[in-house]
């Protein structure tokens, strides 16, 4: 076991000094052959807790073949690839329309991209691209508009129908940042309620939200990418669905506490899956007032318990994982801090900022993503869902930059 | 001779004040405290009837807002619809008198319909929409 306090590249550099000493206790192979003999033990990342504290990580490694993680929070960077199939006469769609709520038709003809956070044009923040996802999987009828300029190929200019999930080709959901490992903490030290993607802030340090899965949450029990990455089969929105990429913003470098959990956002995964076997109660559309509308994503993780260093990781509690508060009254890039706290303390449901008690919220569910990784570990049991090994790693190093306002000139 | 049920918060560094005291001293008015939720080092939130004459009530009114208090309509009831609740919480952190909470255990969402001051201040922090008034 590697022990202090390192970043992810020291993390790697020490992983290839001792290769030798680091061997596997079990490999994905070996696990997906006990998932067909219905032999597998698995555990959720909450029992893996005390499951450890008891018989120890020796034993744990032993005995435990896959702990499920998973999550159910608001992720902004979602949405939805589409293909509708071709009218007769054919168009060449240029701008459409689901529900009123613009789609992104500057691909082929009759694809598109409909975006979790657009807005509807009628109905503003009370129905956006989130709900149009949610009610295809429900299996409601949208109605769908398209405009175009006509082409020799495509001579229709307009198009008006209904839609449902099951008459459409293809629809699936691409969402390019997903389950962060870890968030910040959100409050407001002015003298007026602000409404924020981190919900309702009151004046005053009224209040405190932060957003995640905590002990529960797939990054923070894989904190160095062992064995999560690109191709890693996943529990998504009710679905079977992929790790496709890393996700937008993945910052691997931020700081790392001894447990290699980081305390704030740092990794994150792009993920893809099958919008029609997707099902309402882990996909939820949701608005937060006066900010806009998002998505509420369940996506569950299975890790294998491939050595003794995997058990490490996993037995982290809620305790061990910290986060940092930020005044996000302040509008700048940049918002002070008022230091850190650990999710232990957040769960209880206040915390102390500048000696003064303030109530907390989750806006990220505990309890469905509990359920998620119950039910990933029933499937798991069952015979229904087959581990992967990634087909490449998520990268330990990445730049994370900001936008900065330039001339070509100063480039 | 008019009836009234209103919200009052006050921000903690007059939590303490005899501001109660006043209204019915100088503001000739009976006054029902239905429910309160004050803590140190907290805002302070109070469900209170007002009876008396409706000049009388509007001035206690201006009173209190000029103290820093600051005061609002009561509605009816507050309803959640488990059926769309997420269990997420974030309602709970703005619930002063800890109506809404987390469960210490499962985390689900415990509604404590006996603490409710109905001060509405929730209505508006739920993400899908789970919380309803009844005016
Ligand atoms: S904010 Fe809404 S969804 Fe979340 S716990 Fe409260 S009532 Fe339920
Ligand atoms: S109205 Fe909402 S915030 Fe106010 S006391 Fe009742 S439950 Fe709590």
């Amino acid at each position: 076991m590697i022990i202090g306090k390192i970043s992810i590249l020291e993390y790697y550099n020490l992983l290839n000094l001792n290769q030798d000493l680091n061997i596997m206790a079990k490999t994905i192979e070996e696990i997906n052959e006990k998932i067909k003999s219905r032999k597998v033990v698995v555990l959720n990342a909450e029992e893996i807790i005390d499951y450890v504290k008891e018989k120890g990580t020796k034993k744990a490694a032993k005995e435990v073949d896959v702990v499920t993680t998973a999550t159910f929070g608001p992720m902004c960077s979602s949405g939805a690839f589409i293909n509708f199939g071709h009218p007769d006469p054919p168009i060449k769609m240029t701008k459409v329309w689901l529900n009123d709520v613009p789609a992104y038709a500057g691909i082929a003809a009759v694809d598109v991209y409909i975006g979790a956070t657009e807005l509807s044009e009628t109905e503003g923040m009370n129905y956006g691209g989130a709900y149009v996802i949610e009610d295809l999987v429900l299996g409601k009828p949208v109605k769908l508009r398209a405009t175009s300029y006509g082409t020799d190929c495509y001579p229709r200019r307009e198009i008006e129908t209904y839609i449902t999930r099951d008459t459409i080709n293809q629809a699936y959901l691409f969402n390019p940042r997903n389950a962060y490992q870890n968030y910040a903490v959100a409050t407001n030290s002015s003298n007026r309620t602000i409404y924020t993607y981190m919900g309702k802030l009151l004046p005053n340090f009224g209040n405190a939200n932060y957003c995640s899965a905590g002990q529960l949450s797939p990054l923070l029990n894989d904190p160095y990418y062992r064995t999560i990455g690109i191709g890693t089969r996943i529990f998504f929105g009710g679905s079977q669905g992929y790790v496709s990429w890393y996700g937008t913003q993945h910052n691997p470098g931020k700081e790392r506490l001894a447990n290699g959990t980081p305390c704030g956002p740092a990794g994150s995964l792009a993920l893809i899956g099958n919008l029609k076997e997707m099902s309402p109660q882990y996909l939820k559309a949701c608005t937060f007032h006066n900010y806009g509308v998002t998505i509420f994503m369940g996506i569950g993780i299975p890790i294998p318990v491939i050595d003794e260093e995997m058990v490490e990781f996993l037995k982290i509690k809620d305790g061990d994982i910290y986060t940092e508060i930020f005044d996000y009254s302040v509008q700048r890039r940049n918002k002070p801090s008022y230091g850190k706290v650990n999710y232990k303390q957040l769960r209880s449901g206040k915390i102390k900022i500048n000696g003064k008690f303030v109530q907390t919220g989750s806006i990220s569910s505990y309890p469905r993503a509990l359920e998620i990784s119950n039910v990933l570990k029933k499937e798991i049991e069952n015979g229904k869902f087959y581990l992967t090994a990634s087909v490449a790693p998520l990268p330990p190093e990445e730049k994370y930059s900001s936008l900065d306002i330039l001339s070509k000139e100063e480039l | 001779m008019i009836k009234r049920k209103l919200v009052l918060s006050f921000p903690e560094n007059i939590v303490t004040k005899p501001i109660t005291y006043k209204l019915v001293k100088e503001f000739n008015l009976e006054f029902n405290i239905l429910r309160a939720e004050i803590t140190p080092n907290m805002e302070g939130k109070m469900l209170i009837e007002l009876r008396g004459d409706k000049a009388q009530i509007d001035q206690s009114i201006e009173y209190l807002t000029d103290t820093g208090v600051s005061v609002q309509e009561a509605a009816k009831d507050i309803i959640i619809d488990r059926n769309q609740c997420v269990d997420c919480g974030v309602c709970t952190s703005i619930c002063i008198t800890q109506a809404l909470i987390l469960d210490s255990k499962s985390f689900k969402l415990k509604f404590n319909k006996d603490k409710c001051i109905l001060c509405e201040l929730c209505l508006d922090c739920c993400p899908v929409s789970a919380i309803k008034v009844y005016i």
